[in-house]
């Protein structure tokens, strides 16, 4: 190329040293010129989210401070609800418990119904009925938390109570099912229900995208092999999607644990009880529905106290998702990255 | 082990859309058949047909017939998982499943079929088959590692592997070797000489010399232009399509004047 830019004359060294570099740093300069603002948009993006999380996290560690170091006397004196000689751990833990539970019941319900739905739309519905219901499913997605909450109150928890009444008298004996079952059906079976129905959507969604994108591939190399569709769907289908489907019950879960109003309306509270008792009345709270009830008539240290158990939440749902982040790295190697 | 295939009268579509027009054949049991021609002619689509992988594309369809031993596969009674179960595939890129760990590749197959085998007979099995696909000796002491950090050409060897471990009665293979290194590419025709014994093989190839090389029966696709459909040229003894083919086409096609 360099030589053929003049050919009479022979070159002499230095000529290429000098116009090589200089054509190639007119093509470099553009090129880098993208790539930087590229980068620093990219690297903007990932900075500004560090840093929100860190001011989340420092804002609710300011302000959870005072309770954290308060004395359990001054704690109950701010806080209605805390009794006289209730450490802040024990006031929280029971809220945590709660929280928890409720939002891995719903989840534990919500999995298998969506993964089914969403098998079904990928590879087993006609196009046409897979669009349509995907559409609906997409829907429930759209309906407000508030109208969740009437629903469960006014509708799924008479319509549950009998059943719930069932299993108390035939299963008993299982720990979730012990107690007095509660006459009014507003409990926190009921509640993961109603959680379940609101985390579906999202799992649906994004467990069909994750199998529809299964390579073609790999499901005709089952096919091949004489598989039949359900087969094709557990060693193609399944293995590939893993890490995505457990990235879609982690969005679930964390749309779970903040929920506030569904279970605010319908749970009747119980509080400074651990209790797996979930078809009994006032045995459990979550930590949001807490913080939502109380935080109109909190004043001084009875905020810092909200906010502490709002710190909580954080950290659980960061726990929730370094866990699951965890547990899809552990495998990566028979992963369908490669 | 080995079983012969009559294809009669076969018309294949993409919905309306008729890719390969009118293909009759035999294949004999323990030979090597060789599938030619341009691109676009229809060789993997009719290969499909063979073992019913075609109809699995929405959409498609089929006319006309393909026998094993007598017995038509898109008889109304005949179910296509058990056919793809006699008649195995090998792809043109090696799709090992990435999930599994090399034995299991091997095993897959098996383990749809007949849940139910001893340790000891599936130890048997893996070593067996991974010497039929000349890949033991490279593998053996990584059984459990994943199939996908294997090199390509061992890839497509595993899923041979794989494929010959359900002992069908034919295997299909389009262009197995075209992802391939030359060495790799020996490998596995070296391979198919082997397997030749114990299968039917049909291979569908770009590389004239390859077909020249592992196979004893060459047929030669050709197309009439874009939107015509496929249609099968001529079939002949291997040696005689590359010597002295009865279609001027042919001849031309095998010589390099077109394609
Ligand atoms: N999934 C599909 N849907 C619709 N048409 C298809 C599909 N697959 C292939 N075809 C068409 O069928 C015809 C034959 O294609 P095919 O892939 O069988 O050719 P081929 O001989 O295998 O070509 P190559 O040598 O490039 O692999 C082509 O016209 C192609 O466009
Ligand atoms: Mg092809």
């Amino acid at each position: 190329m360099t030589t053929t830019d003049s050919p009479q004359r022979p070159a002499r060294p230095g000529d290429h040293a000098e116009r090589a570099p200089a054509r190639r740093r007119r093509r470099g300069t553009t090129e880098r010129g993208f790539n930087r603002v590229f980068r620093w948009i990219a690297t903007g993006a990932g900075a500004f989210i560090l840093a929100t999380l860190a001011a989340v996290a420092l804002f609710l560690l300011i302000r959870a401070w005072p309770a954290l170091t308060a004395s359990e006397d001054e704690l109950s004196d701010a806080v209605g609800r805390i009794p006289e000689g209730t450490s802040l751990l024990e006031f929280v833990g029971p809220l945590i418990f709660g929280t928890l539970l409720a939002a891995l019941l719903a989840l534990a319900l919500a999995m298998p119904v969506a993964m089914g739905i969403g098998l079904f739309i990928s590879h087993y519905a006609p196009p046409r009925l897979a669009q349509v219901l995907g559409y609906l499913v997409d829907l429930l997605a759209a309906i407000p938390s508030v109208v969740y909450g009437l629903w469960g109150f006014l509708v799924l928890a008479p319509v549950l109570k009998p059943f719930w009444f069932w299993l108390g008298e035939n299963l008993g004996w299982f720990p979730l099912f012990a107690g007095q079952v509660s006459a009014t059906g507003k409990v926190l079976a009921t509640v993961s229900v109603v959680l379940a129905v609101m985390i579906l959507p999202i799992i649906t969604a994004v467990s069909r995208e994750v199998f529809l994108q299964t390579p073609k591939l790999h499901e005709e190399a089952a096919l091949a092999l004489g598989a039949t569709r359900w087969e094709v769907i557990r060693v193609a289908v399944l293995p590939f999607g893993r890490s995505g489907v457990m990235s879609a019950a982690m969005l679930g879960l964390g749309r779970a644990l903040g929920e506030t109003m569904a279970v605010l309306m319908i749970i009747s509270p119980g509080f400074l009880v651990y209790s797996l008792e979930i078809l009994a009345a006032a045995r459990h709270n979550t930590i949001a529905a807490f913080i939502a009830l109380d935080f109109a008539e909190a004043s001084g240290l009875g905020v810092n106290a909200l906010i502490a158990t709002g710190l909580a939440l954080f950290l659980i749902t960061m726990a929730v998702n370094m866990t699951a982040r965890a547990i899809v790295a552990r495998r990566k190697d028979f992963s369908g990255a490669n | 082990m080995a079983q012969r295939i009559d294809v009669n009268d076969m018309n294949i579509y993409y919905g309306d859309f008729l890719a390969v027009e009118g293909v009759s054949m035999t294949i004999d049991p323990k030979s090597v058949t060789a599938f030619i021609g341009p691109s676009g002619c229809g060789k993997t689509t009719f290969l499909r047909t063979l073992n019913r992988m075609h109809e699995v594309t929405p959409g498609a369809r089929v006319e006309g017939s393909v026998e094993l031993e007598g017995v038509d596969l898109y008889g109304d009674d005949i179910d296509p998982v058990a056919v793809r179960r006699n008649i195995g595939m090998v792809f043109q890129r090696p799709n090992p499943f990435p999930t599994m760990s090399i034995r299991d590749n091997v095993l897959a197959g098996v383990k749809l079929n007949n849940r139910k085998m001893s340790k000891p007979d599936q130890d048997d099995l893996v070593e067996s088959s991974l010497r039929g696909a000349n890949l033991w000796n490279e593998v053996k002491d990584r059984l459990e590692k994943p199939g996908s950090g294997l090199s390509g050409g061992q890839q497509q060897r595993l899923c041979i592997a794989r494929t010959i471990a359900v002992k069908p009665q034919v295997v299909l293979m389009d262009e197995p070797c075209s992802a391939l290194d030359p060495i790799s590419t020996l490998a596995i025709e070296d391979l198919i000489q082997e397997l030749k014994k114990d299968f039917t093989i049909v291979i569908v190839t770009h590389n004239m010399q390859q077909a020249a090389r592992v196979s004893d029966r060459t047929a030669f696709f050709n197309i009439a232009g874009t939107g015509k459909p496929g249609r099968l040229i001529e079939m002949n003894d291997t040696a005689t399509i590359f010597s002295s083919p009865a279609v001027k086409a042919t001849e031309d096609y095998v010589s390099g004047r077109f394609g």
